[in-house]
């Protein structure tokens, strides 16, 4: 363990330690925690010191959730034990944690939209005066927090309107105002673009600065090297090492990670584009409310290419891809493939023509979950002839059909007639990507391919990706991820309210480049409003 | 990546809550317990009014199955609730809680009867004339179930609402068709209880075992059984049912024609409760129609095929417990010396203990499923309600 001595702390009492190490606020001793066939965690050991940043690393599924939940009482540990400065504790709920002066911010907000900024942070903890609320004391509490911690908001704005960012400044005022000094942030980035990563990381310091300790839970290696000050790494459960982000690498903290050698690099030939296969013209599109989120979109993805879409999500991707695929219609506009105009067209007529669709929700879109695995693989391919006569299903050939597709896409399962929703996220989209990897393509949509996977799952999505390409696929990539549209895409838009900001060739598309645009800075259009 | 903390999605129903939970149940076991129960129960108010519950089971039991032809009753008097119930379970598998099967045997039963005793196709033989009449039947519920098929794939109208309206409106409408005087349009003018005029022999469904009440309709049920399975789980229409039922999401994306599946699912739906109408007027004792003839038939239906989970085979043993409860109460009722209603509150306990199947499981200790995506897409059928 990296012990650091001399830490920058304020000089908080430090009458109450008495251990041997005076600086840990929060043990946890060999945590076990098991549910129905997992063994969430596996006597994990994990030590937090006041002042400090201690990350949690650790991939989808690792057990980091669990880990903190544990420590947060929402979940009843199988055995170990917790210290809260040097005392053991035994939290029966949270309610217990954070009276203990532990915070935790969850990977999904549990906000009330409908409620002010204020309302959402005095819920369950109202001031009273009497049988009323007081809401001047609350508010000039949350006014004061947010000025001690530079935690920028509003009280009276209404949480549902907020920015992703500024709903997660709420959360954190919600634990600050339950005067928390150990905070526990559950991936807390990755809702955020790079630019308000970086605002993010300034709010931490803040908190560090007024000695509130903070355990921080991400998968992202580029982020432990920036903030962390004690690393300890999670794999299947276990406590696998710890790492001293001083001398750490994003190498060898991907290899603790994942437990071999991983490359970060997607090998790749230079793309050799042919024909425009997507030609998309002034399109306009409105998302389920009514609201243009698509607006005057012009896109060109040619054979042999792939076209990566960077941006922060809610920009348009969804409504840009479902209306490219038929699900949803479009306001005006044309979508052209392999020069056939198909605007209005159905989305049956659409695949038909070659058109492979990865749909971003996966488990809700792609797949239907309580269906087997071999059903889920003809899902959109079950009326023709290979699969069916005269309206029969031909179950000899969807079950041949799946046995063959799982081998290839290395999904692991126990079989083909489980239910799909039993695998793993990874396993899931495997599945989702052989049933539409494996047709006759010309064009393929793939949103989100690798949210939520782990490292081995997601180099063998991007080596199936690169190869349709290979193959002469024209491939049009949406993802949240910066990172993975730069190491896919040989060309990249950067989308931004419905529009793409700018079109860059990789080369010109630097982290730095498609941050800013990302956040919108750059844009002519700020001027037109 | 489950985390604490979730809530149930807002805004839905506690009944469908309540009924999703219950088809997360072990697939056999919580029915069958459900029904102990409920007799269970049931001996409790018999024991409460002074008589023995065990004389009463017998008599009821032997009522319903002591002899061939009690036996024969109770094949009759299940055969409508064996079809209705496959009207209801066909929409739960498209994610639809087609709560209209009454007003679609009615509309079944007023069609048969009008076409069975039209003076227009009178001596019409029966090989022609049977067929005739079961197919008015289905198109009389058809045109019942697609009304609110159309209305929900067009304007997103809710089912549930737009069947309840149409019940009405069947019932009142057989009424007036059945008994009105003036203009008289289906009224035996000659009958003293107003009722529809007699349908022509040839329109008469015939008995199986003469003198039983038993008639080829009981055939026709069980052969619709069949058909429907073989529709839900063997045909590329039944896989765009089974997954615009379990996910209409991933139904759109798959490119299936959701709207398309809710008017056909509902109007099919419609057609066979129509038969199951037109299979009572033709091959009742009466052969002529009552505005009261199928009372609750259609309503009984959605228990039945709750009971069975929404599977067409197991609506058959559904039905016949069903059946079997109302043609053995009369003889329970002489021996016993109690009131016919007791078989309606047994009724009633089983559907209390289908739906509020926590009590069944905390009694019997059935472990409830892991996770939901084990259960396979039962699990999920109830969803469509979003009352
Ligand atoms: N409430 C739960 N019930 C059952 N299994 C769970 C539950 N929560 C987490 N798991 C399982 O425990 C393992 C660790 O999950 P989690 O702690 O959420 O991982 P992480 O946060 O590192 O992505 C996973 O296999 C997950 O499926
Ligand atoms: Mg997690």
């Amino acid at each position: 363990m990296a012990l650091q001595s001399g830490a920058d702390q304020p000089g908080a009492d430090e009458s109450r330690a008495d251990e041997a190490s005076p600086d840990v606020v929060l043990e946890a001793r060999g945590i076990t925690k098991r549910f129905p066939g997992v063994l969430a965690n596996d006597t994990v050991d994990f030590a937090l010191r006041r002042g400090q940043v201690h990350c949690l690393l650790g991939e989808n599924g690792a057990g980091k959730s669990t880990l903190m939940n544990v420590v947060f009482g929402l979940y009843q540990p199988d055995a170990g034990e917790l210290l809260v400065r040097g005392e053991p504790v035994r939290f029966r709920s949270s309610a217990d944690a954070i009276a203990a002066g532990i915070g935790m911010v969850h990977q999904h907000f549990q906000l009330v939209p409908v409620m002010a900024v204020w309302e959402n942070v005095v819920l369950g903890d109202e001031l009273t005066r009497g049988p009323l609320l007081d809401r001047g004391a609350a508010r000039a509490r949350i006014a004061e927090l947010s000025e001690r911690y530079s935690l920028a908001i509003d009280p009276d704005a209404v949480v549902g309107e907020l920015s992703v960012g500024a709903q997660q400044r709420v959360e954190l005022l919600k634990a600050l105002f339950r005067d928390a000094d150990i905070l526990i942030l559950d991936e807390p980035t990755a809702v955020l673009t790079p630019q308000e990563v970086d605002g993010f990381f300034e709010i931490v310091r803040s908190l560090l600065d007024r000695g509130i300790s903070v355990v921080f839970i991400t998968h992202k290696l580029r982020e432990v090297l920036a903030v962390a000050d004690e690393v300890t790494v999670l794999r299947g459960g276990k406590a696998v090492g710890r790492a001293d982000p001083r001398t750490a690498t994003q190498g060898s903290l991907a290899t603790l990670m994942v437990g071999r050698d991983v490359s970060f690099e997607v090998d790749k030939a230079p793309a050799e584009p042919g024909a425009v296969v997507l030609r998309v013209v002034d399109l306009t599109v409105a998302d389920d409310r009514g609201v243009p989120t698509v607006s005057g979109l012009e896109l060109q993805v040619r054979a042999g290419e792939i076209f990566g879409v960077a941006g922060v999500e809610g920009n348009g991707q969804r409504e840009l891809v479902e209306a490219i695929t038929g699900i949803r219609p479009s306001v005006s506009g044309s979508v052209a493939i392999g020069g056939t105009d198909v605007t209005g067209w159905n989305p049956r007529r659409i695949a038909d023509l070659g058109v492979g669709h990865v749909p971003e929700d996966r488990s809700k879109d792609g797949l239907v979950g309580p269906f087997s695995l071999a059903d889920n693989l003809v899902l959109n391919r079950y009326h023709r002839a290979e699969f069916s006569r005269r309206f029969v299903v031909r179950r000899d050939a969807v079950r041949r059909n799946a046995e063959r597709l799982v081998a290839d896409f290395d999904v692991r399962t126990t079989g083909v007639d489980v239910p799909a929703g039993t695998l793993s996220g990874g396993n899931q989209q495997k599945l989702v990507i052989a049933r539409e990897l494996s047709a006759d393509l010309s064009l393929l949509i793939v949103a989100q391919p690798t949210r939520g996977l782990d490292v081995g799952s997601i180099e063998f999505i991007h080596r199936q990706i690169v190869a349709r390409r290979d193959e002469g696929v024209a491939v049009l990539l949406v993802s949240a991820e910066l990172d993975e549209v730069l190491s896919l895409a040989d060309r990249v838009g950067v989308l931004y309210r419905g529009r793409f900001a700018e079109v860059l060739d990789r080369e010109e598309a630097t982290r730095r480049r498609c941050g800013m645009l990302m956040g919108g800075a750059d844009q002519h259009a700020e001027e037109v409003a | 990546m489950s985390e604490p903390g979730r809530r149930d999605p807002p805004g839905r129903g506690l009944a469908s809550r309540l009924i999703e939970t219950y088809f997360r149940a072990a697939p056999v076991t919580v029915p069958i317990y459900a029904v102990l129960t409920a007799a269970a129960v049931g001996s409790l108010v018999i024991l409460a009014v002074g008589s023995n519950p065990v004389d009463a089971y017998g008599a009821l039991l032997s009522g319903a199955a002591g002899s061939p032809g009690a036996i024969a009753g109770t094949l009759a008097r299940s055969t409508p609730y064996i079809i209705a119930a496959l009207a209801v379970a066909f929409g739960f598998k498209a994610g639809l809680f087609n709560i209209g099967a009454e007003g679609q045997l009615l509309m079944g039963a007023l069609a048969a009867a009008w076409v069975g005793s039209s003076p227009a196709l009178a001596g019409l033989p029966a090989v022609a004339y049977l067929p005739l009449v079961l197919m008015a039947g289905a198109a009389g519920g058809l045109l019942w179930g697609g009304i609110p098929g159309v209305l929900k794939a067009r304007t997103g109208a809710h089912e549930v609402i737009v069947t309840i309206m149409l019940n009405a409106i069947a019932l009142g409408a057989v009424a007036w068709v059945v008994t009105s005087p003036d203009p008289v349009l289906l009224l035996d003018t000659t009958a003293s209880v107003p009722h529809s005029r007699p349908m022509a022999a040839s329109a008469r469904l015939p008995e199986l075992i003469a003198g039983s009440g038993l008639h080829l309709g009981f055939v026709v049920a069980l052969a619709l059984c069949a058909v429907v399975w073989f529709v839900l789980e063997r045909t590329t229409l039944g896989f765009e049912i089974r997954t615009s039922g379990v996910s209409p999401n991933a139904a759109r994306y798959a490119g299936m024609s959701v709207p398309r599946i809710i008017i056909l699912v509902l109007a099919a739906a419609g057609a066979l409760a129509g038969i199951g109408g037109a299979g009572e007027v033709s091959g009742g004792p009466n052969g002529y129609l009552t505005p009261g003839l199928l009372r609750n038939i259609g309503f009984d239906s959605i228990a039945i095929a709750l009971l069975a989970r929404a599977n067409p085979f197991a609506i058959i043993p559904a039905a016949l417990l069903w059946g079997g409860l109302l043609s053995g109460a009369p003889l329970m009722q002489l021996r016993a010396d109690l009131s016919l209603d007791l078989v309606l509150i047994i009724q009633a306990l089983i559907i209390l203990f289908v739906a509020a199947d926590a009590i069944v499981r905390f009694l019997f200790r059935v472990r409830r499923p892991k996770r939901d995506d084990e259960l396979g897409e039962q699990a999920i059928f109830a969803k469509g309600w979003g009352v």
